[in-house]
């Protein structure tokens, strides 16, 4: 690579600056959050009085709590039950020769194509007639459908990469087919594991039409739903709403900034198919 | 693509052993696909030919008269029209500064970690809560009027103007969502090897030049995937619309998405709102198959 010339400097200015632009709506959303309503700072400027009143009020008015329990259920039960169930039928899509595995594996992939909202509508009567609706395993049962295409798509990729050797030596040594799997395999899946997990938390904490239907009339709320709920009780008090988005963001923000390394190599790496 | 070759075909029957009995893993996976995606798909573009309101028990077959009726609907037709305006925009905007962020924090600079971290942190936040924060900047007395304020120009509603919403929805976006296109670009661009630049560089070829002729060519896996999502992620839009103008004002941010969801839940026209879905996955298969069949030859090519 190139030295730091003076070249390399004015592109360093010029990037943090534009990184700086992108930066001032979340500055304005966490600046706003700590202000009271008669604050006089223009929205671009830090509070005059920094208060926490936003965050305790939105968090008692809004739900928050509960609607954050909510996210975390469904988003956990699904993205686990979405590795388990996507890496297995993987298996025999990525290993299999035969012409009903290539079948299977291109079935799979037309979910790529559906947009979710022609399969929404008459999930819905069915959801309805099992009484699933308005609980949060309506929304478990639709997002372990929904990002099964996905997730095998990229646990059969990376298992084609994979070396059949293990397996063999495995079989070999009289272990049966799960235990080969799970003992074996899975264990040698770990990136795309964690590429797998990652989009799918990201995908599922965030829908928002789903649950919106789903859960409608039934009390149960997920985030992005508390949210709107939320927002339009108190539309224009900006502090308090602002207040509420911070909380129902922080989880995931967290996640990320912890992570932040896993997560963008998840993103770039899952997708490249 | 290329990984399939690697793995399989060896000779005889080696591995014969741990693959018999394996399509029982597929089971599991397959029921709930069928059940959630496959099944109710099928269900819909068959409720999409009946006059179903979704309630009555009652549905009457009436063929192809809701798409008829699409086809002959202003409101409808503008949707579509919304729809393929915000996707074509974004794509293009999106990626377009996705990559100039890449190129530029694929250098020596130092706060290049910070950056790709900052950059891309809008591109997680749940859309609902990045609509109502630019719901705020832009309205009346929000951030972009007051910074138009202080360089002396005149406030604008933003979102309130038939003539200027849609292109604000579109600008909402591209901030969330060109740090993704940027970190896509950037897992490429560390992949080309640095000495094809280096000896381009000996050859006295300048930045411009070195982009088009060395490094563009190399990104084509990468603009494929970048294109694919944008326009997709761009016709499916809700989100954000239904957030910030709920299709508003006068139906001027009205997308397929909405005008769906208008229909089959706040109009009772179940069956319509279908026929709009079936509209979009025609759509969307379209123009994935298309892509699909680029990345085909891309992948010949190499």
């Amino acid at each position: 690579m190139e030295r730091y010339t003076w070249k390399t400097g004015i592109l360093e200015v010029v990037m943090i600056v534009v990184a700086a632009i992108f930066f001032i709506p979340l500055f304005v959303l966490i600046s706003t959050a700590f202000k009271a309503t008669n604050d006089p700072s223009g929205s671009l400027q830090l509070p005059a009085n920094f208060t926490f009143v936003n965050f305790s009020n939105a968090w008692t008015e809004g739900h928050l709590g509960n609607a954050l329990a909510n996210s975390a259920t469904v988003t956990v039960v699904s993205v686990i039950l979405l590795i388990v169930l996507s890496s297995l039928a993987a298996y025999p899509l990525a290993r299999v020769t035969k012409r009903w595995s290539k079948l299977a594996f291109a079935g799979f992939l037309i979910g790529l194509l559906l947009p979710f909202q022609l399969a929404l509508i008459p999930l819905y009567q069915t959801m309805r007639d099992l009484h699933l609706l308005g609980t949060v395993w309506a929304l478990i049962l639709f997002y372990v459908g929904l990002q099964m295409p996905f997730s095998i798509f990229l646990y059969t990729g990376f298992l084609r990469a994979l070396p059949i050797e293990y397996e063999e030596a495995a079989a070999i040594d009289g272990s049966g087919l799960f235990s080969t799997f799970w003992r074996v395999l899975f264990p040698l899946l770990r990136p795309i594991t964690g590429t797998v997990a990652i989009l799918n938390v990201i995908t599922i904490w965030n829908d928002f039409l789903t649950p919106l239907l789903y859960l409608s009339g039934s009390g149960q709320q997920t985030v992005p739903v508390a949210l709107f709920a939320f927002v339009g009780q108190y539309v224009s008090q900006w502090n308090l709403v602002f207040a509420g988005l911070i909380i129902s963001i922080f989880p995931i923000l967290l996640v990320y900034f912890l992570l932040q390394k896993t997560v963008i190599q998840g993103f770039a790496s899952g997708l490249k198919g | 693509m290329a990984l399939e070759r690697t793995a399989r075909r060896r000779p005889g029957k080696s591995n014969f052993g741990v693959k018999r009995g394996a399509w029982i893993f597929l089971l599991p996976a397959a029921a709930i696909y069928l059940f959630v995606v496959l099944w109710p798909s099928i269900q819909g573009a068959g409720f999409a030919l009946t006059d179903w309101n979704g309630l009555n028990p009652v549905k009457n077959f009436i063929g192809f008269d809701n798409f008829v009726k699409l086809f002959n609907d202003q409101k409808a037709l503008t949707s579509v029209w919304h729809t393929l305006v915000i996707a074509v925009t974004i794509t293009v905007v999106q990626n377009l500064v996705g990559l100039l962020l890449a190129l530029g924090v694929n250098t020596r600079i130092k706060s290049r970690n910070v950056l790709r971290v900052v950059l891309f942190a809008p591109a997680i936040i749940t859309p609902v809560a990045t609509g109502y924060l630019w719901q705020n900047l832009l309205g009346q007395k929000g951030a972009v009027n007051e910074f138009l304020g202080f360089l002396g120009l005149p406030p604008h509603t933003w979102l309130g103007d038939s003539n200027t919403a849609i292109w604000a929805i579109c600008v909402v976006i591209v901030w969330q969502f060109a740090g993704y296109s940027m970190v896509i670009f950037l897992a490429n661009l560390q992949g080309i090897s640095q000495e094809v630049i280096e000896a381009s560089k000996m050859d006295g070829a300048g930045p411009i030049r070195r982009f088009w002729s060395i490094i563009r060519p190399e990104l084509a896996p990468s603009i494929t995937i970048n294109l694919m999502l944008s326009i997709i992620g761009g016709l499916k839009i809700f989100d954000q619309v239904w957030v910030m103008t709920g299709g508003g004002p006068g139906g001027s941010t009205e997308t397929m998405s909405t005008f769906l969801y208008k229909n089959a839940f706040q109009f009772g026209d179940f069956a319509y709102g279908i026929a709009i879905a079936v509209v979009l996955t025609v759509l969307v298969a379209i123009i994935s198959a298309g892509q699909f069949a680029l990345l085909g030859r891309q992948n010949k090519g190499d």
